[in-house]
């Protein structure tokens, strides 16, 4: 199972997925660059992701907290989901989502 | 302004791990104020899922950032700590005598033996518009809160967002303003139905303007805005304005701590595992703002640091005297302490 990620630098990831777990901990444990602050609770909205359009339907709609979450986030756009709300079935092979600005995490000043 | 506060410790950040450090340090008669950006204790678990349950604490199989908030803050209140809240810690410095002189936004000064950064992912800061510019604006013009309604007397104010506070301030800055747009990325508001209700009223009665968009731009001349440009469905729509008040929130800066000296791994401060100690001894760093080899960000790993850290702070405050390590359960000393026995 896999999911394509593009990362905010316009680059494509193939990354091997696990069924049950969230988009955002399979993007986090293959290392890109996601701030995902709140761990998973749908409480921050810094693993917002576009999901291509041949996939949006597929995904399950978001329920009122993910919605009402993304209405805090910026960039929003009619593909936006959060990617800590979307759990991996088999359906889901190959799904194709982009990192969305403001996922990145913060550097320190030099 | 204010007196200078001594104390044996100062404890950045009253998430649960700040609050539980109090109670290992009262176990070793330390005593500590605790500073925090918020308004009040908690930290992430109180401002970003203060109703999630938890389920992963030690013999408690279930329970919310709230109830675990307000359950340590029952377990500590023994050790009777000094809050200080709404302050952000802006500055850490070694003094000749080797005590920290610790100073916060607020202007209160802190010198104290030992400092224990226990802040989290930061300080928590409300979200900022990816607007390019919008800094400049900021204190003058943006506002991410409302201190004096008479700051929007007779302005044009542009407000975004969809919750309580947007939909609050719309209704009252109404009252005073010259115009009040409201601005939310859809028509649907998770603000308190009464509040959504009166807005759509006024509304229809054409005392505020709503828009279906997102803040896109800005426009002004030294500080002063003249107008918000919006993303709109259709395209982009320009508002006369000369005040905004974004409303999304809050997210986590690592904010001061960064130009403390210590020594960062990703913006996280690298501690040995014996003592949670930074690279500058005698101020520690424990939960999920440190970072040593295995580190799991967990509230329990944060505990079990905050113990470990006590003991060492303890010799830093009380050189040469004998810690004895003792258990609440059997010592009558520390349940005399613990207001049980």
């Amino acid at each position: 199972m896999q999911i394509h990620v593009t990362d905010r630098h316009g680059k494509r990831h193939t990354l091997e997925a696990l069924e049950g777990f969230r988009v955002m901990e399979i993007i986090r444990d293959w290392d890109l660059d996601i701030k995902a602050e709140c761990g998973g609770a749908c409480a921050c909205g810094t693993c917002h992701v576009y999901v291509a359009p041949e996939w949006a339907e597929k995904l399950r709609g978001p329920l009122d907290e993910e919605t009402e979450q993304l209405d805090m986030t910026f960039d929003v756009e009619a593909n936006s989901r959060l990617s800590c709300q979307i759990i991996m079935t088999a359906e889901l092979d190959g799904l194709e989502v982009t990192l969305a600005p403001g996922t990145e995490k913060e550097r320190a000043a030099a | 302004m204010n007196e200078h506060i001594e104390t044996d410790v100062v404890i950045v950040g009253a998430g649960p791990v700040g609050l539980f450090a109090v109670f290992e340090l009262g176990l070793l008669d330390l005593r500590a104020h605790v500073i925090d950006i918020l308004d009040r204790p908690g930290g992430q678990c109180a401002e970003l899922y203060p109703e999630k349950p938890i389920y992963d604490i030690p013999g408690i199989p279930e329970v919310t950032g709230q109830q675990l908030t307000d359950n340590l803050l029952h377990q500590i209140a023994p050790f009777d700590p000094q809050f200080h809240f709404s302050q952000m810690v802006t500055a850490l410095e070694k003094q000749e005598d080797g005590r920290f002189r610790v100073e916060t936004d607020a202007g209160q000064i802190f010198i104290a033996k030992v400092v224990v950064i226990a802040a989290g992912g930061g300080s928590f800061q409300p979200k900022r518009p990816p607007v390019p510019g919008i800094e400049d604006y900021e204190g003058g013009s943006v506002f991410y809160a409302v201190r004096r309604m008479e700051d929007f007397r007779d302005r044009n104010v542009v407000i975004v967002g969809g919750g309580d506070s947007a939909l609050d301030w719309t209704l009252n800055l109404e009252t005073v303003a010259k115009s009040v747009t409201l601005v939310h990325r859809r028509a649907d508001f998770r603000a308190a139905p009464h509040s959504v209700e009166k807005m759509w009223a006024l509304e229809k009665e054409g005392r505020v303007r709503f828009r279906l968009g997102q803040v896109s731009g800005l426009e002004g001349l030294e500080g002063g805005l003249s107008a918000v440009m919006l993303k709109t469905g259709d395209g982009e729509e320009r508002i006369d304005a000369d005040r905004l008040l974004p409303f999304f929130g809050l997210t986590m800066k690592l904010g001061p701590v960064a130009n403390w000296g210590l020594n960062l791994n990703e913006n996280l401060i690298t501690v040995d595992t014996a003592k949670f100690e930074t690279s500058e001894p005698g101020i520690f760093a424990i939960g999920d703002i440190n970072t040593y080899p295995g580190k799991l960000k967990l509230i329990l790993s944060g505990f079990h640091e905050a113990a470990l850290m006590a003991q060492a702070a303890k010799r830093i405050v009380s050189p040469g005297e004998r810690i004895i390590f003792q258990y609440t359960t059997s010592s009558t000393s520390l349940q005399k302490k613990l207001k049980a026995a």
